[in-house]
């Protein structure tokens, strides 16, 4: 038992000492030359453009939801006016930042880590060190940084047609007043609140993209090693954004952002 | 001229009940310049994790790897990549980058390394694809290749900065049988004409008896003969003997 809980520290610690060391490779790399502009504008199109689709789902329904689950309780107190202002200010400080990285975690982390997985059982990672490229400068480095670019970016828009989305379920659909709606939704999000939302993601993109990307490196045993590096990734990436998601906040408040 | 002195890699264990298994044992072997060594041995033996010591993929427990003097095990990354450009190396698998055509692949090098243009770079694709007896496949994607066809890509990715030191991985293994001859009769010309080392890494004993100037048995993680194909095919020694011959029963068995 003891032994078994033993090991389990030791994996575990080792873990978060091979990341942080992949972490720290992969920034260092990125600041140096030769910068790989084509390697990442494919990663960023793979990332970004491919994840369109599945942000404004995300983004309209939770929207339309959120709205509409806060006017069954807020219409009892009549106080449905605010809910502009709660639905815009959890899209921008939480919700949009969190769906978006757990979304983009099954998407795209899964895609990175079965791509990477695939080239290390095939011995392409040894192949690209045999070529005496560093598989870190070449795969991880665009990976790493298409989602640290794009996370941000794909949360403005989860949060912008969130935004669409509870406008549309309580003006069009419950019938409120949409100066009334607008006035409060608009004066309660400041541009900080966005900006909180935003640091939240750049953080999100560095944990899918290192994690995606450590599985991947580290995955073995064929085409069942890749299956399970695939699935560990988005488990292990989404229960990282949450648990961060909430010692961020936290260094928010603090900070006072 | 490559030197490896006492070198011992371990791998850990993923259960309980095992200890750690050591895989290359205080193994001593000299590869002399200009000539081909083979080394055979058992599948899982510890021929892949041998070359990919002296690639410095894997990093060794102990010992030495000594490249014309110098200790690769010791080198800084950036420094053992400025060593790895004297190296080629035939991976079992080909492990052509499956993202990249054909061309792309045999260039690869010559793009990341070399200061080449662009034309100039798809003039030696070309010539290391002839070379390898293939043209006008360099648009074609890996998957589109048969497998032999993707271990002369690879030989030709391998040689394409024209190393000093080629490294195969079981270059006939599973390539039908005139494949892996073409494949052998490839290994040899390139010897003869580059004037390479080569260090050979197979369980294929025609391919062995082939090419090799010397071949070196691999047991239990060290070199236990080593002589020409002649001195190996007549040896003494009884685990050399079954294992040329193929027999079952033997002093060699399961692990």
């Amino acid at each position: 038992m003891l032994q078994i809980l033993g090991r389990r520290t030791v994996s575990a610690l080792t873990y978060l000492g091979e990341i942080s060391i992949l972490f720290a490779q992969t920034l260092s790399l990125a600041l140096r030359p030769p910068w790989r502009g084509k390697n990442l504008l494919s990663e960023m199109v793979n990332v970004g453009l491919l994840s369109l689709p599945v942000v404004i789902i995300t983004g309209a329904f939770t929207g339309m939801v959120l709205a509409l689950q806060s006017y069954y309780v807020l219409h009892k107190m009549t106080l449905e006016t605010v809910i502009g202002g709660l639905v815009n200010l959890s899209l921008a400080k939480e919700l949009g930042p969190v769906l978006t990285a757990l979304m983009l975690a099954g998407r795209v982390g899964a895609a990175i880590t079965a791509q990477v997985g695939t080239m290390k059982v095939t011995e392409q990672i040894d192949a690209l060190q045999s070529l005496a490229v560093n598989p870190v400068k070449y795969l991880v480095v665009p990976r790493f940084l298409a989602c640290l670019i794009l996370l941000p970016i794909l949360t403005i828009y989860t949060v912008f047609i969130g935004m669409l989305g509870g406008y549309i379920a309580s003006v069009k659909m419950m019938g409120i007043n949409a100066t009334f709606y607008l006035s409060i939704a608009l004066e309660r999000v400041a541009p900080h609140d966005i900006l909180n939302g935003l640091i939240k993601a750049l953080f999100f993109g560095m944990i899918i993209g290192i994690i995606a990307c450590h599985k991947g490196l580290t995955a073995r045993g064929g085409a069942e090693g890749v299956g399970r590096a695939t699935t560990g990734s988005v488990v292990t990436s989404c229960i990282l954004i949450l648990i961060a998601n909430f010692f961020i906040t936290i260094a928010l408040e603090i900070v006072n952002l | 001229m490559i030197t490896i002195r006492n070198l011992t890699k371990s791998f850990a264990c993923s259960t309980l009940t095992c200890d750690s298994n050591r895989v290359l044992d205080n193994l001593d072997l000299v590869v002399p310049d200009g000539q081909a060594t083979v080394i055979i041995g058992r599948s899982g033996c510890g021929k892949s994790v041998l070359l990919k010591h002296i690639m410095g993929i894997l990093k060794p427990d102990s010992g030495e790897i000594l490249i014309d003097g110098h200790d690769i095990t010791k080198l800084k990354a950036s420094e053992l990549n400025q060593e790895r450009k004297r190296f080629g190396m035939l991976f079992q698998g080909a492990a052509l980058f499956d993202s990249l055509t054909v061309g792309e692949n045999v260039g690869f090098s010559l793009r990341e390394h070399s200061n080449l243009s662009e034309g100039e770079i798809e003039e030696i694709v070309r010539e290391k694809l002839e070379l390898v007896g293939l043209g006008d496949v360099e648009d074609l994607r890996p998957a589109e290749l048969s497998g032999g066809m993707k271990k002369r890509v690879a030989l030709a990715r391998a040689i394409a900065m024209d190393p000093e030191i080629v490294l195969y991985d079981e270059p006939t293994t599973g390539v039908d049988p005139i494949t892996a001859d073409i494949i052998n009769s490839l290994i040899l010309s390139l010897q003869e004409r580059l004037k390479v080392t080569s260090l050979i890494v197979t369980h294929d004993m025609q391919s062995a008896y082939k090419i090799a100037d010397r071949i070196a048995m691999l047991y239990k993680g060290r070199i236990i003969e080593i002589g020409s194909g002649e001195e190996i095919r007549n040896t003494a020694n009884p685990i050399v003997r079954q294992f040329i011959s193929g027999a079952s029963q033997g002093p060699i068995t399961e692990n």
